[in-house]
């Protein structure tokens, strides 16, 4: 069902200077797939996050949000589609950063609502409506009124994933999302993107957690160099016996 | 003369400082953004001529500025204007002011994360609502230390329109002072800049305590 592919990146090329940092890079996420990206740290796996995201721009290939491009390449030279193409593109998706980059003179509320009001015009009312039901999903209810500095990590990355979720976005993106966090607070992020999962949310997922992403992924993709090495279910993945994947997922456990 | 009429007068001078000093702020905090947006301009003329500006402005005294401005006129049409002497003045401390607020800013704009850039732009924020609603009034917190410093500075400066002959609180105390032939007026003009920027700190750090809510 072609109308099923919500994202579809063809042989994107990254360079920085010298470096090519994303080479020859293609992949294809269908609705409700949630696919992790793994590999040491430099083989591309963030900046083809940044480059889907439109953050960062590619030097060569296509990148295609449902039906509409977001960019192509056509003899050679990369062409980003307008403006308005752009901001319905951006809609379409939503990201977790790493470090949350929640906006710290906002309420807690605030962050979540004032894109959805001001980006798109949803009336405040409703938008409201929706954080509040969000932050009560996440475990949040009564942080309304808080601001982020007040909030300790686990519950600043929740809200930066409630502010995602407010825009409905198809298909959301998660940037190490744990990171940033202390191992203790780690779990009840893992566990609001389990959820996601199980409500068949469409998510990218760059992680460090092996496990997490074992259990969560209906695929998983091995980064190294910015080329994906290997890509299948997580069971392929941790039977495939790759040498440069085991010696990857070697190095994590000591 | 007696304690109340220099009084009287010193307080006349007061209010020529206080004009200058509100109407300098009024112009220079608005105008010096303007200029930091210049000063980080993709366009290299651009930034070059703002940098060149902001040099002779922080290079010269203001002294020399103010007597510049004053006969630019002059120079430029051939001919004085009537009444330019306290716009000449207010236009010189402007864009001195300006060009040290425009660093000031600079600096707050260039310390902002590049993360808050990207989650704007990634909710679909266009650049003016990205700055004015998320990085502006982080901004503002994180410059206001400098901006007080500055402020207080121009209070003492005001002073300096003595050149042009206006007649703000310091002149005036030189004046009395002249013709008692005492220190007096000259210790209570002083003690005149020290209240008023004992007001200026006070409201400054209400600001501050007003933006403490976040860190």
């Amino acid at each position: 069902m072609e109308n099923d592919i919500l994202l579809e990146i063809k042989n994107m090329r990254k360079v920085f200077g010298d470096l090519e940092v994303l080479k020859d890079i293609s992949l294809s996420v269908r609705r409700g797939e949630v696919i992790s990206i793994i590999g040491p740290s430099g083989s591309g796996k963030s900046t083809l996050l940044r480059c889907a995201t439109l953050l960062e721009k590619m030097d060569g290939g296509s990148l295609k949000y449902l039906d509409t491009y977001a960019a192509t390449t056509v003899d050679g030279k990369v062409r980003y589609a307008g403006r308005r193409e752009l901001k319905k593109i951006r809609n379409y998706f939503g990201l977790v950063f790493q470090n949350f980059n929640l906006f710290p003179h906002y309420s807690v509320l605030k962050n979540i609502t004032d894109a959805p009001v001001h980006t798109e015009g949803v009336p405040e009312k409703e938008a409201v409506e929706t954080a509040r039901k969000l932050l009560a999903d996440l475990g949040l209810a009564g942080k309304e009124k808080a601001y982020p500095c007040e909030l300790s990590g686990g519950q600043q990355q929740r809200v930066s994933i409630a502010r995602a979720l407010a825009k409905s976005p198809e298909v959301l993106f998660f940037d190490e999302p744990t990171s940033a966090l202390d191992p203790e607070l780690t779990g009840e992020v893992l566990r609001v993107i389990r959820r996601l999962a199980d409500q068949k949310m469409t998510m990218i997922i760059v992680t460090h957690e092996m496990q997490f992403a074992r259990e969560v992924s209906d695929r998983i993709l091995f980064m190294e160099n910015g080329v994906i090495e290997v890509e299948g279910t997580p069971d392929e993945l941790f039977s495939s016996g790759h040498g440069r994947l085991n010696e990857f997922l070697g190095r994590l456990k000591e | 003369m007696s304690l109340g009429v220099m009084l009287k007068q010193l307080s006349e001078g007061l209010i020529v400082s206080v004009e200058i000093f509100s109407l300098t702020l009024l112009f220079s905090l608005p105008l010096g953004l303007i200029v930091a947006f210049g000063r980080m301009s993709k366009f290299k003329i651009i930034r070059f001529l703002i940098t060149f500006y902001i040099s002779v402005m922080r290079g010269t005294p203001l002294m020399l500025q103010l007597i510049v401005v004053y006969f630019a006129p002059y120079y430029v049409f051939g001919r004085t204007i009537n009444g330019f002497r306290f716009p000449a003045i207010i236009i010189a401390f402007s864009i001195n002011y300006a060009a040290y607020f425009a660093e000031i800013y600079r600096g707050g704009i260039e310390s902002m994360p590049r993360g808050q850039y990207e989650a704007a732009e990634v909710l679909g924020f266009n650049r003016f609502q990205t700055f004015f609603k998320i990085i502006f009034p982080q901004v503002i917190k994180r410059i206001l230390p400098s901006v007080t410093n500055e402020t207080i500075t121009l209070v003492k400066d005001t002073s300096l329109a003595f050149v042009l002959a206006e007649v703000e609180m310091f002149t005036m105390a030189k004046q009395i002072a002249a013709k008692d032939a005492s220190i007096m007026p000259l210790m209570v003009a002083g003690l005149f800049y020290f209240v008023f920027n004992a007001i200026v700190a006070f409201v400054m750090d209400r600001f501050e305590k007003k933006l403490s809510y976040y860190r």
